[in-house]
């Protein structure tokens, strides 16, 4: 017996905007033109919504993030389900899943799930929003001011630091890493919204200046303006609507949180394998089974640890499963079709989710990939949320 | 006139809570908490134990030994208090008790530090307020 929930949602509309050093609109503004772009796309009016999910990025903590005042800026008054949700880089495919449930339980029948976020602004570096601890002045109370004190600043840190033991433990090496980077910017080449399109090769990723050791600035994601919005509805509404619907096959989450003791190592086993066998089994499918992915990639490392913890490799071999290029264009498991959040966009879950929607669709052009079996990921925290969908555009 | 100040680094206020750890370390003693219920070690200041909830427990003088956990190499500038010290280490120092520490090596070249490297801790005194560092074993 295929699970109830296999198949019995799509999702049926995909809104964006521009991305990138986007500058003039509030992080609200943005939301909304994403939204009505996504109505539009899904052949509905605005009255047709009866359920919004918001979830701000990085401004959801620094200030100025969309939050629930977005219902009264968008006029909805006939919500059946609203709420403003932050689980960092895992929310967006989270948001999908609540959608799922909520439509197939009744309490909704269009819900609208968006991201929205503006850490850019004109002449401050890309970083700076991202720096944690060094944004506050004064000195840190207590125990928390231990990591600040020792110079511990911002996501950079965790992931470098998580990357560093992997390669201890495992062998994993930079041209391992280097290969990811490169052949994603290959894909973002065959994508018009990628933010970086230029190729590299491996020795401009090797020459690429160290952020924190062993991450090059190529090891890291873009740091980008501008807002996404995706639709879910039910099945039997998506037949009727005009794109293509993709089919939600399977979701599963995983939060491991960041125990800091011996016996735990949260830096190379993540959330992904607790929402890999959920999802799995909710989809009917393996790893065997899938034919492309859309997995966050805030870092190379984080493509790499995540396909080691979907079964795609065993425990530290990520490193030897990725350096044939296998992830590239042309690769048996073409994996971040856009560019992915290193060279695409960055909107955090909605980097990998708009792309898988896109390629669900068949509407990549020339990167269009076998997307029979989508695995999407959304990855937030240090490797702390973990959220996936399982994506088709068949639906049985 | 007064001079510009140069910029400090973020140091720690001590607070209620972890007042025996920093006094602690201003003795040279690398203070942390055992359960009382479970017996798992932390590292300061939680009120419950994170393996077993329990509120109860007992401030211990640990060791001062552990080894390298992961690290990394600070190339980008965050805090003008750090933008001397460029390139600087960061370490994760698993200490033998169990639980793990956010600090920096001292007492050795970047270039050398390894994962699984022995470690003991090194106290590194400020007008009102000592850190735990590390130095190879």
């Amino acid at each position: 017996m295929p699970h109830p929930m296999r198949g019995a949602t799509a999702i049926t509309g995909l809104g964006m905007t521009p991305m990138g050093r986007v500058y003039g609109k509030s992080a609200t503004e943005l939301a909304a033109d994403a939204v009505r772009t996504a109505i539009a796309d899904a052949g509905l009016a605005k009255g047709d919504i009866d359920g919004l999910l918001i979830n701000p990025g990085i401004t959801g903590f620094t200030g100025g993030g969309i939050s629930l005042p977005l219902q009264n800026y968008l006029g909805m008054t006939n919500l059946r389900l609203l709420n403003h949700m932050n689980a960092a880089g895992s929310t967006a495919a989270q948001m999908v899943q609540y959608a799922a449930l909520a439509i197939n339980a009744g309490m909704a029948r269009h819900v609208v799930c968006v991201f929205a976020d503006l850490p850019l602004s004109e002449g401050k570096s890309a970083g700076g929003a991202y720096g944690g601890a060094a944004r506050n002045p004064g000195r840190p109370q207590g125990m928390a001011g231990l990591a600040p004190a020792a110079g511990f600043f911002g996501a950079n840190t965790g992931y470098a630091l998580a990357a560093q033991r992997h390669m201890a433990l495992y062998g994993t090496n930079h041209d391992q890493l280097g290969t990811i980077a490169v052949g994603q910017r290959k894909w973002a080449g065959m994508s018009p919204i990628s933010q970086m399109r230029d190729p590299i090769t491996m020795e401009d990723y090797h020459n690429s200046r160290w952020i924190i050791e062993p991450l090059h600035l190529l090891d890291c994601c873009l740091v980008s303006n501008g807002a996404i919005a995706v639709i879910v509805s039910s099945a039997e509404d998506a037949v009727n609507m005009p794109q293509p619907p993709v089919y939600i096959w399977g979701m599963g989450q995983g939060h491991p949180g960041d125990p800091a003791r011996h016996g735990f190592d949260p830096e190379t086993e993540t959330g992904a394998r607790i929402a890999a066998q959920t999802a799995y089994a909710m989809a009917g499918v393996g790893p065997e089974d899938v034919t492309q992915c859309q997995l966050y990639d805030c870092y190379t490392y984080t493509v790499l640890v995540t396909l080691e913890d979907y079964g795609f490799c065993k425990k530290g071999e990520g490193g030897a499963f990725v350096e044939d290029g296998k992830l590239g264009p042309g690769g048996a498991l073409p994996t971040n079709t856009g560019g992915g959040e290193l060279s695409g966009y960055y909107m955090w879950g909605m980097t990998p989710l708009s792309e898988a929607v896109i390629q669900g669709r068949g509407q990549g052009g020339q990167r269009q990939a076998n997307n029979d079996v989508i695995l999407c990921t959304g990855n937030g925290g240090m490797l702390s949320y973990h959220a996936c969908l399982v994506l088709s555009p068949n639906r049985s | 006139m007064a001079e510009a100040a140069a910029p400090q680094k973020p140091l720690p206020q001590p607070d209620e809570a972890s007042e025996p750890f920093f006094t602690g370390a201003m003795e040279g003693r690398l203070m942390i908490m055992r359960c009382s219920a479970c017996g798992v070690a932390r590292i300061p200041s939680r009120a419950h134990c994170d393996n077993c909830l329990s509120p109860d427990f007992e401030w211990e003088e640990a060791s001062g030994r552990g080894t390298v956990h992961t690290f990394g190499v600070m190339h980008q500038k965050y805090h003008p208090g750090f933008f001397d010290e460029l390139p600087y280490n960061l370490a994760v120092i698993e200490l033998e008790e169990g639980p793990r520490l956010s600090t920096n090596l001292v007492g050795v070249e970047n270039s050398a530090i390894r994962v699984g490297m022995p470690v003991v801790v090194d106290f590194q005194r400020y007008d009102d307020v000592a850190l735990p560092k590390f130095r190879p074993a």
